[in-house]
């Protein structure tokens, strides 16, 4: 277990390097006057003429060996220097902590129907095997492993703001919003759920829930299809081990046998699957976020990507894939510890 | 002959199979006929350009003229629609083919060799792995600029891990297995055994894979397009037609529903395509899967 540990986490610092070279050549297939319209402070700065780019280009460098640009991108992203966000007028690094807790509250949230569903209909599926529940839920999953994400978004956004009324998009409404930023609310953690919760403002909680629903449905949705399918099959291979045999010729009832017995069990490949589906969400957060006008990372990242706003799309980028490495390690630790074959060998 | 009518029986026991079948030959024809199923306007420079009705934004409801309606911009829904076949195809298969090719590639290298060599390339797999799929084709696409090719490109480039993996770790099984030793003691030398023993062997797990994936690579491209990163403006392809009907969900006038045509009719191309592959790819893996074989027999 020590071993594997420290295997991991030894190999962490190269995993992301590779990962910020890789980045960073993405970057460097930009000609150097692209990238110097990165630094361009407005329209004009570009008009300067030939020579004027060129003097540019060699101040800030953009023309030197890869290694050596490389060199001085990482120093200054270690020194929380991302670059200048063009499309939103503030630095990258100010705009990725800024947007972060709107995104998180977003993920976490979806997390657990995504979580708790497939596990639930998983063991359904599962313990019914091969009769009309599991056929249907079966028929389930592939319909919604087909449905494109932002097909069911505009959908959504149709029928329950355009025709209802019930889930408007956004993050809050406009009078909570203003109640947020007022000092009489604290924001401890920038969450609007959990800041509600502990100021004890029933009204705001109830506004952020109601901007919620639609967003955390979007991306849960796709996920119950995925998770349900792998419960499912590994259920069924732990209803098969003798040990539930046994359990069940102790005498103990069916669902303890299922419960305590399988399903604990039947959990641990899903865990594997955990780092997967934190990286399938940050996707579906960029779509679901663009969708429903959701002041969060996704929607930062997307309209960098339509403005062309190289320095945001990258850092954005860099901060996805950091996040992901770390959720990765935490995962795979995770399993590490709950598999006493692992722990133990 | 035995293996044709086996395939007939299964499909005729699996209506869900059945079902992906029709449908995915339904989408071949329509992609094969797409000359004979619209009409060419003189101006368009290439088929896949979608001919326009005219300038105005507002989408125009379903008309003798336009079936389906014209979207934001007055492009012909019906068209986009047909020609969006070739196009999901080319993209599909495009990226699949390739990717799986070079998972394929590499995962061999990585099995065969072992050591340092697997070493390497299987950490090279996990630096790609730990980049979210959307994001990086998304990032790729940004700065390679607008078009189908760019799109294509940044697909491959973050698609192809998992074939690697997954080639990797069957012939790392088959490796071991008695008649590769057999081959070798008749002194059979590196290339023939990939070639002739090791590769067939391992092939139909690939397969179920990308059936699987055709599906979800053009969900992905669709998912491109419509963020405004995918295919350039005009170009007849379902995800753009969706980006298209964004501005208009909400209807207008008290009518939420104004203007559902816009995304309906993409939308419903898009769900029934991905869903073909991945009813067949579902099928191909009950088929193809030895482990599963013998229970259903």
């Amino acid at each position: 277990m020590l071993t594997y540990i420290v295997r991991r986490v030894l190999f962490l610092p190269i995993v992301l390097v590779a990962l910020s070279l890789m980045i960073f050549s993405m970057m460097m297939m930009l000609t150097p006057v692209q990238r110097l319209a990165v630094y361009a402070p407005d329209p004009s700065f570009m008009k300067g003429g030939a020579s004027f780019v060129k003097d540019q280009i060699e101040l800030y460098g953009l023309d030197d060996p890869f290694l050596l640009q490389y060199g001085r991108w990482i120093n200054n992203i270690l020194h929380g220097n991302l670059g200048w966000a063009q499309s939103f007028s503030m630095p990258v690094g100010q705009a990725l902590v800024q947007l972060f807790p709107a995104t998180a509250e977003l993920g976490l949230l979806a997390m657990l129907p995504i979580v708790f569903g497939a596990i639930w209909l998983g063991t359904k599926a599962a313990v019914h095997h091969n009769d009309p529940i599991d056929h249907s839920i079966r028929v389930f999953t592939i319909l919604g492993w087909s449905f494109p994400t932002f097909v069911f978004a505009l959908l959504a956004l149709m029928i329950f703001y355009g025709w209802l009324d019930w889930f408007p998009a956004g993050r809050l409404s406009h009078w909570a919003t203003m109640e947020v930023a007022s000092d009489s609310f604290h924001s401890y953690t920038g969450m609007n759920v959990l800041d509600a919760i502990l100021n004890g403002n029933g009204h705001i909680l109830l506004d952020a829930i109601r901007h919620l629903v639609l967003p955390v449905i979007t991306l849960a949705y796709v996920w119950w299809a995925g998770m349900v399918r792998i419960m499912r099959s590994s259920m069924l291979e732990t209803l098969r081990q003798d040990y539930v045999t046994t359990a069940r010729a102790k005498g103990l009832s069916e669902r303890v046998v299922q419960t305590r017995h399988a399903r604990r069990n039947a959990l641990l490949p899903v865990t594997t699957v955990a780092g997967l589906i934190v990286a399938q969400l940050m996707g579906g957060l960029v779509i679901t976020e663009t969708i429903f006008d959701y002041h969060g990372l996704g929607q930062f990242a997307a309209r960098a990507a339509q403005n062309l706003d190289f320095p945001a799309v990258l850092g954005f980028a860099l901060y996805f894939a950091v996040i992901l490495v770390f959720v990765n390690l935490l995962v795979d630790l995770l399993y590490a510890f709950l598999d006493p074959r692992v722990r133990l060998g | 002959m035995g293996q044709t009518m086996k395939t007939v029986r299964y499909l005729l026991k699996n209506p869900l199979a059945l079902t992906g079948v029709v449908l995915l030959s339904f989408f071949i024809a329509i992609a094969t006929l797409a000359p004979v199923l619209t009409h060419r306007e003189p101006y368009q420079t290439s088929s896949y350009q979608m001919p326009r009705a005219g300038f105005w934004q507002r989408p125009q409801a379903p008309s003798p003229g336009h079936p389906f309606g014209t979207t934001q911009g007055q492009y012909d829904i019906y068209y986009g629609m047909v020609w969006g076949t070739r196009t999901a195809f080319k993209i599909g298969l495009g990226v699949v083919a390739i990717g799986a090719l070079i998972g394929i590639v590499i995962g061999s290298l990585a099995a065969f060799y072992g050591g340092i060599v697997d070493e390497i390339l299987m950490r090279l797999v996990d630096v790609f792995m730990s980049f979210p799929f959307l994001i990086a084709a998304m990032v790729l696409t940004t700065i390679l600029g607008k078009g189908l090719n760019q799109m294509m490109i940044a697909l491959v480039t973050f698609g192809w891990m998992g074939y690697a993996r997954l080639i990797r770790s069957e012939i790392i099984r088959i490796k071991e297995m008695d008649f590769i030793q057999a081959a070798r003691a008749s002194g059979a030398g590196d290339l023939r055994l990939i070639r002739m023993h090791i590769l067939p062997n391992s092939l139909f797990p690939v397969l179920v894979q990308t059936t699987m994936s055709t599906g979800s690579m053009v969900l992905t491209a669709a998912a491109l397009s419509f963020l405004g990163v995918g295919t350039e403006p005009g170009y007849a392809d379902w995800g753009q037609l969706i980006a298209l009907s964004r501005n208009w969900i909400m209807g207008e006038g008290g009518n939420p529903f104004a203007y559902w045509y816009t995304l309906v009719y993409p939308g419903i191309a898009i769900f029934l395509f991905v869903l073909a592959w991945n009813l067949v790819g579902d099928a191909l893996r009950d088929i193809l899967d030895p482990r599963l074989r013998g229970k259903r027999a």
